[in-house]
């Protein structure tokens, strides 16, 4: 890939779900479109629950991803098994579409721990909420990796918010400068919860920052999954075989508000909002798979079904609330607990265990 | 061996590189410079560019890149040039290294040792000479390290590396060029542990860092005035070994808190409150500290009247309501 200021966006299908032709960029197999497909689905499937689960009060707030389908199911089929993956909290259809459970990946919104799912297994970081801190992380397990020998890679997803962030900076200059194996992609949704992208930059475009890192800056349209699939496998591979770091760029749009405590109508309109549901990124590919062929009737039964079962299993994974011992408040803040943590883990022991007696 | 404290610590990430291939050392000038304090001397030369590297001039990004080379099997060894400089790394710290292993319930653990040349003394300019530790030991999550002997800082360093959680590691760069004798092959006393430096039957003097040297020249001075003064040098602050120390506290009744740092919210106030909680009955006075006063740290013409002295430390002694026991 070159390093070129990026401001024309990559497009493998046009608004309607038609193949626009790109030489550079061949888009991926039909059943692997089949596949991603299937994830946004599943993918705006569990969305859509979380929001219900708040609104019942089972969760405490959820922040949407609807209308960002394509970037995360894109993002997450680019890996392969050992590489890493380094979401925000807006990225849990991310994390889910890596194979963490559902439930797992939405427990810390109900209140269990900060994060409950095991990032080693899954080679998925805990969610990061301070925001592009989470780059530089990326960028040292992918370095680790090349010291060892491995051609691992490292995924990091961010918003257009968090560019403006020092760590953003940071984190692509060392990825650069150490020509670690890190794809930064960039799901510019067009807010920082009410602030636009006009008050982050004003630069040609966000990809087109890689070149001053010295990096290959790509723009993509965000709502078409088979430019982005495509773009993301080229500069995993790339990166994977030595190239050094891809910062990406999605053009997409948080359809929803910030969470479900935000409230958009006070800084855009719903025109706006209209405007990109008509370039929905599951319609367009949808309309696409139809017209080739690759997806019938019957699949797409079979898919709904797959999705209220999945939406059902979430329901009554999160429906129970299971007790959180509050010994582990101080099991995990040292590897072995401090004798000051123990003499106050045994303190909320005798509290609690005079509450068990007064009742 | 007769030393510095550079060449113990230089020493130090020499012998664990040497014994664990997943040692790194990065930072500012670690690489063929060795250090602005020549603490990385000649590392990379011996273990080559991947394991003592410079990276690009950004503490957060450094201390972000340890997080990440940590959940990835390595055990980065940060160098944080000046304490003052650290700063830029401190949401790197407090949100994130402090904290990974917490909030993912013990899965990942982060190993990284971050040394920080801190304190005064020096006559350098600002922002080369802040006592930070109350910023680190205020953190739950981080263990905070603070030798004062060139012996401590060789072994207390080699333990931080080997340590499973991030080991903030404090050292006293006013000693760095001091020569003393350090034996490589002692076993120190683990992380967590203080130790008596002086016994006393008056007074307890309790110190850590730089200040265990003034204190341990203090009760030099008030032997010689006829004072028993003990000190006990804390080696860490986190943990914090309060049976140490309040059975020193406990022998003499008396106790004063020497420390270079701003006394307010400090790491003295702490071990002055925790002395008073667990030793008040056994006080025959307050418990005192002597500590920098609460301003800036002072321009190098000025810095002597900042830094606890001895003569400051005595009459702070001297103040303990000797006439009443």
């Amino acid at each position: 890939m070159s390093v070129d200021v990026a401001v024309e966006a990559v497009r493998l299908l046009d608004a309607d779900g038609v193949a626009v032709q790109d030489d550079r960029y061949p888009p991926l197999p039909l059943p692997d479109l089949v596949a991603r497909y299937r994830a946004m689905v599943l993918g705006r499937r569990l969305d859509d629950q979380a929001g219900a689960l708040v609104r019942q009060g089972r969760l405490a707030v959820y922040p949407s991803s609807h209308g960002q389908e394509a970037c995360q199911v894109a993002a997450a089929l680019a890996l392969r098994p050992g590489d890493w993956l380094f979401p925000t909290y807006r990225d849990s259809v991310a994390v889910a579409t890596r194979g963490v459970d559902p439930v797992e990946v939405l427990a810390w919104l109900r209140g269990d721990w900060h994060s409950c799912y095991d990032p080693v297994v899954h080679h998925v970081a805990p969610q990061a909420t301070p925001l592009a801190t989470q780059l530089l992380h990326a960028v040292g397990v992918a370095h680790a990796a090349r010291l060892k020998g491995e051609d691992t890679v490292a995924l990091a997803l961010c918003g257009d918010g968090a560019t403006s962030e020092g760590d953003f900076h940071e984190a692509l200059n060392f990825a650069a400068v150490l020509r670690a194996p890190v794809v930064v992609l960039v799901q510019n949704n067009k807010y920082a919860i009410s602030v636009p992208l006009s008050r982050q930059c004003v630069a040609p475009s966000l990809a087109s920052k890689g070149v001053g890192y010295g990096m290959p800056g790509v723009l993509v349209d965000g709502n078409d999954v088979v430019a982005l699939s495509a773009v993301l496998g080229r500069a995993v591979a790339d990166a994977a075989a030595g190239g050094g770091p891809v910062l990406v760029e999605a053009d997409t749009y948080r359809v929803h508000a910030h969470t479900n405590a935000d409230d958009p109508s006070r800084y855009r309109s719903q025109d706006e909002v209209h405007e990109w549901e008509a370039r929905d990124p599951i319609s367009r590919v949808r309309t696409y798979l139809r017209a080739e062929g690759a997806l019938d009737d019957d699949a797409e039964r079979a898919l709904a079904a797959e999705a209220e079962a999945l939406a059902a299993a979430v329901r009554a994974g999160l429906a129970e609330a299971p007790a959180v011992p509050p010994d582990e408040l101080f099991e995990h803040v040292y590897a072995t607990p401090t004798p000051q943590l123990l003499a106050q883990r045994d303190l909320l022991r005798a509290e609690l265990a005079a509450e068990g007696a007064d009742r | 061996m007769k030393t510095t404290m550079a060449g113990a610590l230089n020493a130090a990430l020499r012998d664990e590189m040497e014994a664990d291939p997943t040692v790194l050392v990065l930072g500012e000038d670690v690489g063929p410079l060795g250090g602005v304090f020549r603490v990385t001397d000649g590392l990379t030369a011996r273990f080559g560019e991947d394991r003592c590297f410079d990276t690009p001039l950004a503490e957060s990004g450094i201390m972000g890149l340890a997080i990440g080379m940590a959940m990835n099997g390595m055990r980065p060894v940060v160098e944080m040039q000046f304490d003052a400089f650290a700063y830029a790394a401190f949401e790197q710290v407090v949100s994130h290294l402090a904290k990974m292993g917490n909030r993912t319930r013990g899965r990942v653990r982060l190993p990284v040792v971050v040394r920080v040349p801190y304190g005064g003394g020096i006559g350098g300019v600002e922002h080369h000479c802040d006592s930070s530790e109350a910023y680190y030991a205020h953190t739950p999550g981080l263990t905070v390290v603070a030798p004062a002997t060139n012996e401590d800082a060789y072994g207390l360093l080699r333990q931080a590396i080997r340590y499973p959680d991030p080991v903030v590691f404090l050292e006293p760069k006013r000693q760095y060029f001091t020569k003393e004798e350090v034996d490589v092959a002692a076993e120190v006393p683990p992380i967590g542990r203080a130790v008596v430096r002086r016994e006393g039957t008056d007074v307890t003097l309790i110190a850590y860092g730089p200040a265990v040297q003034v204190a341990l020249a203090a009760a030099e001075q008030g032997a010689a005035e006829g004072r028993s003064i003990g000190v006990v040098d804390l080696r860490s602050i986190v943990p914090f070994d309060d049976a140490t120390v309040c059975a020193a506290v406990r022998a003499t009744g008396r106790a004063v808190v020497v420390a270079e740092a701003s006394g307010f919210a400090s790491v003295a106030s702490e071990v002055a409150a925790r002395v008073t909680e667990q030793c008040f009955h056994h006080l025959a006075a307050p418990v005192r500290r002597v500590t920098g006063f609460d301003i800036p740290y002072p321009p190098p013409r000025l810095e002597r009247h900042h830094l606890p002295s001895v003569d400051r430390v005595l009459d702070t002694v001297d103040e303990l309501q000797w006439g009443l026991s």
